[in-house]
């Protein structure tokens, strides 16, 4: 029998949708509103000497992945299961558009923080 | 002859017929602006592997009035991302039976949330001290 690959991507939203649980308040908060009008915290926390030395950092560089890419997987999975819901039949075409997207924006994450170096 | 048009129920909407169905839709829009942030975070990291010039203007366009904007539309959602997720943890999670009977829901929502409480809390902390 062959085995389903479903698991896979119910984990992925799963790690995803706990990460985002957990963390995502407050990356919204400092990357998108605290920094940009330097309220609470240094205007300097995402220089670009401070970010990319983050990035080169083996430890950024995995959570910088990690992050992007896990939300982007939950995302897509959430949004996939919920196209039936507002009349949208799934088929070949969505699941490339939302898990073919995930896997573009992995693999463009992954590239950026390769050729960021160590 | 004409053709047969059998009656088709509408479904337009059916989701606003009752509340459970609406926060079940809301909970599930959610995941539309976790990608949009995914995809924010995505852009800055690609202009950062173009160099400095490239990231700076990454965030430069995150300080104009409607990226601010937009990124507090974010925090709402997230924030309820957060409270819908622990919510319906007692039932997604798996079973588990200490003492032979099920966790209570509230006891499973509650310690989620004061985690992530935990952690968003330390976050901006951490984030107040770096570069202070």
């Amino acid at each position: 029998m062959k085995r389903s690959n479903a698991p896979i991507f119910w984990s992925l939203f799963g790690a995803g949708g706990m990460l985002s649980a957990l963390t995502g308040p407050a990356l919204v908060f400092i990357t998108g509103i605290a920094v940009p009008m330097a309220f609470l915290v240094s205007p300097d926390l995402m220089s670009y000497a401070h970010v990319h030395a983050f990035a080169q950092h083996w430890f950024g560089k995995a959570c910088l992945f990690v992050f992007v890419s896990l939300f982007l997987w939950h995302g897509v999975h959430r949004i996939f299961h919920s196209l039936h819901d507002i009349g949208i039949h799934t088929g070949a075409v969505a699941k490339l558009c939302c898990y073919g997207g995930a896997l573009a924006g992995t693999l463009l994450a992954g590239y950026a923080l390769l050729s960021i170096g160590f | 002859m004409s053709a047969r048009r059998p009656y088709v129920r509408s479904m337009d909407g059916w989701w606003r017929r009752d509340p459970f169905f609406v926060r079940y839709m809301a909970r599930e829009a959610t995941a539309v602006l976790v990608v949009a942030y995914a995809v924010v975070l995505l852009i800055g990291l690609i202009h950062l592997s173009q160099g400095q010039a490239a990231y700076e203007g990454w965030l430069y366009a995150l300080r104009s009035p409607l990226a601010i904007g937009f990124h507090i539309v974010l925090l709402a959602v997230f924030m309820y991302h957060t409270w819908s997720w622990f919510r319906i943890m007692p039932k997604t999670m798996p079973l588990i039976l200490p003492d032979g009977k099920r966790l209570s829901p509230t006891l499973i929502t509650g310690a989620g949330l004061a985690a992530a409480a935990i952690v968003c809390v330390s976050l901006v902390v951490a984030a107040m001290k770096v570069a202070a």
